[in-house]
């Protein structure tokens, strides 16, 4: 078969046949910041820097996407939060701004159009769609309504919010929804092609199944309806097998696995309906050899990758600073070796 | 052994608690350990309900039976009661290693919270350390206060990677205080503990507590 663009690659395996081998997403934040000798903050510091240093390691690793992804806390930042940089992996939220259960009736969503860091965000993209035209697409991100009060909030005031008080928890959700709303369509306008949303908050990990039918679930119902393209939701890691049917019922067209999961039984449930995406593990990935990272991607693409409908990637939808391009290089060897389709050396 | 009910009576108050705590039923949880208090010493409740209840809750979280939010809930629950039903400044434990708590250069406190609250429910008294502590002070406030055992909460993989810098640190001044890790890292990376020369990991919540008793078993407490 003749070589497709990452574009082509994708969209046919959207489409649920195989393109002319597996994809694969490597998901960088932080290597663009190497690539260019910048720390993490100084990197997040200008949209030339983000737009430039994703596009390097998309080309540099034959990336099937580039990935218009700041960090989670931006967000935090744009509601008037703290965020706290480090050189050795990405920002994390700091001192929530919510403070009591109380704060939550007087909230006003910030506006997209006035955010200095969403906007630089959203100049990023655009610049990022000018390198690469409709070749690769461009990779956006939220986080859902329903897991970013543990960063507005706190975890431990987050889950009593959600067991204890329901009415100000359902006002928190269509604050959070408006907002996340407005972000999603804003990216899909600045170029990219779709909106990954992660809602680990929902995974089984966090929350039981029944508790997510009453919450995560219908929120993402209805925030997704509203997002105008097409989204991927992401457990960041969490697990999702028990509610796999329901998380199909959203609406979304792609579901990030995580290596907790058996990926062979997620991508039989969802196969022809929704793309699974997975599972390498991020955190062990800094230490693997040759022989472990070609033993582990050929073992996922045989769970997982007959058909299409099945995207190589890590399993948080992040990788960490610390992983070596040396692993990443023998990553994407290996899928290009292993993933080519059709998988004959799996008959 | 000592007088006790038949084994059977424990089990049904396990049973009742677990219940309790999964569907986050204070006024039921409540209600078992006021009756399981009249049939045994403060001592016993912990050992033979609370403690069993807490571990198999922490268990379940690894086998995806049991979800976060319900372990959080039921270590929050299980602190509340005991405070309301056992006598103030009462101390449940004898005799306990010095046990301390802290999160390093992580500002994420749930894990350290839910640790903490099974601890305590569990009769162990544990001095926290706080949050976002440097290497430096986690050592320095260590020794100065004589602990046994420090017990580190992270979720940011460099974080769990700077558990080193305190081995390295607390070498540097001569202190075998043992270290024991949790978080997600650890759980994403079994190797990870030893790369970072800590002595133990735990899985889930419920291993500080079984990790604990073993310490005190291999001193001999
Ligand atoms: C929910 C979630 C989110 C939510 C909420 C996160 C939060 N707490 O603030 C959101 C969407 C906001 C999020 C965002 C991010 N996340 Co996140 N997220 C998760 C997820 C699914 C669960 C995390 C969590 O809070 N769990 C609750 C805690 C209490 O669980 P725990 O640490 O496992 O603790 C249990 C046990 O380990 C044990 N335990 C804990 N401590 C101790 C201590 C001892 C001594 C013992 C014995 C036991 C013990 O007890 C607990 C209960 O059983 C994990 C993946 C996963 N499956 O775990 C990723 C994960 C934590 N995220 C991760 C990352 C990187 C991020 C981001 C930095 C991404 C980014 N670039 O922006 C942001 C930062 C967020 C911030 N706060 O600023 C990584 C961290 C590791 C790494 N790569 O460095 C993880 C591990 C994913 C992965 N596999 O790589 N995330």
């Amino acid at each position: 078969m003749m070589s497709m663009t990452p574009m082509q690659r994708i969209l046919t395996t959207l489409g649920h046949k195989e393109p002319d081998r597996v994809p694969v997403f490597l998901l960088f934040t932080m290597h663009g910041a190497k690539e260019l000798g910048m720390s993490v903050k100084e990197y997040f510091s200008r949209a030339e820097n983000v737009a430039e240093g994703q596009v390097r390691v998309c080309r540099k690793f034959s990336n099937d996407c580039v990935y218009g992804f700041f960090y989670a806390p931006i967000e935090i930042e744009a509601w008037g939060g703290e965020v706290i940089f480090r050189d050795d992996g990405p920002p994390n939220s700091g001192m929530p701004f919510i403070k009591k259960f109380e704060d939550i009736r007087r909230l006003v969503p910030p506006e997209v159009g006035q955010s200095k860091c969403l906007l630089k965000a959203l100049d990023a993209q655009r610049m990022m769609k000018e390198k690469v035209r409709d070749d690769i697409p461009i990779i956006g991100t939220v986080m859902s309504p329903f897991s970013i009060p543990v960063m507005q909030m706190g975890f431990d005031k987050y889950i009593e919010l959600i067991y204890e008080h329901k009415e100000l928890f359902e006002h928190l959700m269509r604050i959070n929804e408006d907002f996340c709303v407005q972000w999603a369509n804003a990216q899909l306008d600045a170029g990219c092609t779709a909106v990954c949303y992660f809602d680990p908050v929902s995974s089984t990990t966090i929350i039981d199944k029944e508790l997510y039918l009453k919450t995560g679930h219908n929120i993402a119902k209805r925030t997704l309806s509203k997002i105008k393209g097409p989204t991927a939701t992401h457990f960041a890691a969490g697990r999702c097998y028990s509610i796999i049917e329901d998380v199909m019922q959203t609406g979304t067209s792609v579901i990030g696995v995580s290596v907790l999961e058996d990926i062979e039984k997620i991508k039989n449930d969802c196969k022809g309906r929704t793309t699974v995406m997975g599972n390498l593990n991020g955190i062990e990935m800094k230490r693997w050899t040759q022989e472990d990272t070609t033993r582990i991607v050929k073992d996922i693409i045989a769970k997982a990758g007959k058909g299409g409908g099945f995207i190589l990637s890590d399993n948080h939808g992040e990788i960490p600073f610390q992983v070596p391009d040396d692993v990443l290089h023998t990553i994407v060897d290996a899928a290009h070796e292993w993933g080519r389709y059709p998988l004959q050396w799996l008959k | 052994m000592e007088n006790q009910l038949p084994v059977d009576d424990a089990a049904i108050y396990i049973k009742n608690m677990i219940q309790s705590l999964l569907s986050v039923n204070k006024i039921r949880a409540k209600m078992t350990l006021m009756e399981a208090s009249t049939a045994y010493q403060p001592i016993e409740v912990v050992e033979k309900v609370i403690v069993p209840s807490l571990e198999q809750i922490g268990e379940g979280w690894t086998m995806d039976k049991v979800s976060l939010s319900q372990v959080y809930m039921s270590g929050k629950i299980c602190t509340e009661i005991l405070h309301d039903i056992m006598p103030q400044n009462h101390t449940i434990r004898k005799k306990q290693l010095r046990i301390a708590i802290a999160t390093l250069e992580d500002f994420h406190t749930l894990g350290k919270q839910i640790v903490k609250s099974f601890l305590h429910s569990s009769g162990y008294e544990v001095v926290d350390y706080g949050n976002g502590r440097s290497a430096g002070d986690l050592v320095s406030l260590t020794i100065k206060d004589k602990i046994e055992v420090l017990l580190i909460s992270v979720l940011m993989l460099p974080s769990a990677l700077k558990v080193k810098e305190v081995r390295r640190k607390m070498r540097e001044n001569q202190a075998a205080i043992t270290i024991v890790v949790g978080g997600a890292p650890f759980n994403f990376d079994d190797k990870l503990y030893e790369e970072v020369e800590a002595d133990y990991a735990g899985r889930t919540v419920s291993d500080a507590i079984n990790i604990i008793r073993s310490i005190e078993n291999s001193r001999g407490l």
